[in-house]
């Protein structure tokens, strides 16, 4: 293997719904870095069916170049013709560090590749670097349940692969002017020789507010007591519009399913406010919420590490602070929405 | 009669494990070994699966001599045999070389029974990778199927599996030819209480153990530490944390002050 036909950067551009996955931007604007650190280019591959317009969305977000497989075989994610698709634009075009999105797809995706090509795979890093000179990828991942951290290396082959959790990059702000190159691939592949079918997709769209998308989170510890006690949380979530969390402890008592766990085995989340409640503070809780905007922690005992990574902090029983926050936001928040809406007239005047 | 071949694996309980803040290593001693929690549940339904198919189930792993604590427990839970690879060959293996070990001991599996399906947790809480699953699918060559939440049907005559794989906002249905791999999410199912009758085979029970030499056609480049492409260069303690303010005062004035802090981001509420 010469290590020096290995160039640029490449990221595994997942299409969700029709657009580009807001994990692949992210790791558009975490893989810019490190090409512009290596001096060469920033490449994104997307597969599906009918999706090459989506390369200027890519563009945009800072590819120089796009790897296009379009093709009607393409239509639902399945492992193996996406997997042909993108080990064939490895063969061909020799990439030195491919990275995913640390997602269902993601991750499915490159565990096939990694075992065909073959190469190392560093799952669900958090801390992307690159050696200048060498082009040795530095990543980094929280290990055995976030205790610490291990910094990950694939000195012997190439490309280098990791699936980065989303939304601990950041996506750079998209510039429409920017352009690239767009190179269209091909595979034959026949529909009668893959061997796996996608019957039918069923979406679950529940009434309340998604996680990982949530502007607001109120999550509960073990500190609630119990299930009824945990409701406490819901009723604050919903005098605030918020969505539910929860420690890993909570989900494995059943008061709540995992959908709701944040943490290194739950999801990674990053709102505008996060709210941790009768949270201790584990590590592998804080991993997931740690790059939230504003934290703020109620607990009773002072000496939880909870406090250590919040920005501001309650010692004090819950169950006596959170009512008395449910019955204030109630009476505040008609003054707020009143007082936006006068200013909203104000300025039509 | 389907042959399910469930792959396990021991793990230290990370959740209670202590490091050593001097070395950032695990005291290993610190928490007890474990059947991977995941892994658990694989076990569960290639049992259910037989019970609703009739057929025997399998289980096998790699690891160091007491991992056959872990056997046992699969063997409580219902399974029908197991198996163990165990070398010091094999160690130091990262995923690559994981899939590769475990593969060659299907193949071995295979020879004397034909497997229908492989089933794996979807990851282990030691590794929290989810990549030997797929890795011993590509080697065997048969479809990956990851995020497996529910099994609709099994039809071994007409050799294709239906299952339910999880997707971030819903599931897909999903049909693929057997055999092939589930990857299996803990939702999958309950695990349910040993029968006395499953605990007494399991306290006499011994598995088959292979060392290296046991296996045909390895290619000893691919294992354990020289087979691994990945390596641990440093392990070092997630930042420290700053630490908050604390809010002081009864709890009306603290609540009074946490309403102003959270006011000032006003757009939220607007």
């Amino acid at each position: 293997m010469n290590f020096a036909d290995y160039r640029g950067i490449w990221v595994y551009l997942e299409v969700k719904d029709g657009h580009i996955a807001p994990v692949s931007l992210e790791l558009l604007g975490a893989g810019r870095k490190l090409a512009d650190k290596r001096k060469t280019e920033l490449a994104g591959v997307l597969i599906g069916s009918g999706i090459k317009q989506l390369a200027s969305t890519a563009f945009a977000y800072g590819a120089d170049v796009v790897y296009v497989y379009d093709a009607p075989i393409f239509a639902h994610y399945r492992t193996e013709p996406y997997m042909h698709a993108l080990l064939d634009c490895c063969r061909k075009h020799k990439p030195e560090v491919l990275l995913y999105g640390a997602t269902p797809t993601g991750k499915d995706l490159a565990s096939a590749i990694a075992t065909d090509l073959p190469t190392g795979l560093t799952a669900d890093t958090t801390v992307l670097d690159i050696e200048e000179d060498t082009g040795l990828l530095l990543a980094s991942r929280p290990a055995f349940g976030g205790n610490i951290m291990a910094t990950i290396l694939c000195k012997k082959y190439r490309p280098q692969m990791a699936t980065v959790r989303p939304k601990v990059m950041k996506a750079l702000p998209p510039d429409p002017t920017r352009t690239g190159k767009i190179i269209e691939e091909q595979i034959t592949l026949r529909e009668e020789d893959v061997r796996t079918k996608v019957l039918e997709i069923v979406r679950e769209t529940t009434k309340k507010v998604r996680i990982d998308e949530a502007d607001i989170i109120v999550a509960g510890g073990k500190g609630m007591g119990s299930k009824e006690g945990f409701q406490l949380i819901h009723q604050l979530a919903d005098a605030l519009g918020a969505a539910v969390g929860a420690s890993r402890d909570v989900v494995e008592a059943g008061w709540i399913d995992h959908h709701h766990q944040v943490g290194q085995t739950g999801v990674t989340v990053t709102p505008k406010i996060y709210f941790a409640i009768g949270i201790s503070g584990a590590i592998q809780h804080i991993v997931g919420m740690q790059n939230s905007e504003l934290i703020i922690a109620i607990n009773k005992d002072p000496n939880a590490p909870i406090f250590q990574s919040c920005h501001y902090g309650i010692v004090g029983d819950a169950f006596e602070i959170v009512p008395l926050l449910i019955e204030q936001i109630k009476r505040e928040l008609p003054n707020i929405k009143a007082s936006s809406t006068s200013k909203e007239e104000m300025r039509h005047v | 009669m389907l042959h399910i071949v469930a792959c396990i694996k021991q793990v230290p309980d990370t959740k209670i494990i202590k490091m050593n803040p001097k070395t950032n290593t695990m005291d290993r001693a610190s928490a007890p070994a474990i059947l991977n929690p995941y892994d658990a549940h694989a076990v569960e339904e290639a049992v259910r699966l037989k019970k609703r198919y009739g057929g025997i189930v399998s289980v096998l792993t790699m690891g160091p001599p007491p991992a056959v604590k872990a056997i046992k427990k699969c063997i409580e839970l219902g399974a029908d045999e197991g198996y163990m690879i165990s070398d010091r060959a094999f160690a130091g293996a990262d995923t690559l070389a994981t899939s590769y070990a475990l593969t060659k001991a299907l193949e071995k599996i295979a020879k004397h029974r034909p497997i229908d399906l492989v089933i794996c947790g979807k990851m282990t809480i030691d590794g929290d990778t989810g990549q030997v699953g797929p890795g011993i699918a590509r080697r065997l060559n048969i479809p990956p199927l990851t995020g497996v939440k529910k099994v609709v049907e099994i039809n071994k005559e007409k050799g294709y599996a239906i299952v339910h794989r999880k997707l971030e906002d819903g599931y897909e249905v999903l049909q693929s030819t057997l055999p092939c791999l589930f990857a299996v999410e803990k939702d999958i199912n309950d695990i349910s209480f040993a029968p006395l009758p499953n605990m007494i085979k399991a306290a006499r029970y011994q598995p088959t153990i292979w060392a290296v030499d046991d296996l045909e056609g390895v290619d000893r480049k691919q294992l354990g530490l020289k087979g691994s492409p990945t390596i641990v260069s440093k392990v070092w303690a997630p930042p420290k944390p700053q630490g908050g303010q604390l809010l002081e005062g009864g709890a009306p004035e603290q609540v009074k002050q946490l309403l102003s802090i959270i006011f000032t981001k006003k757009e939220l509420f607007q």
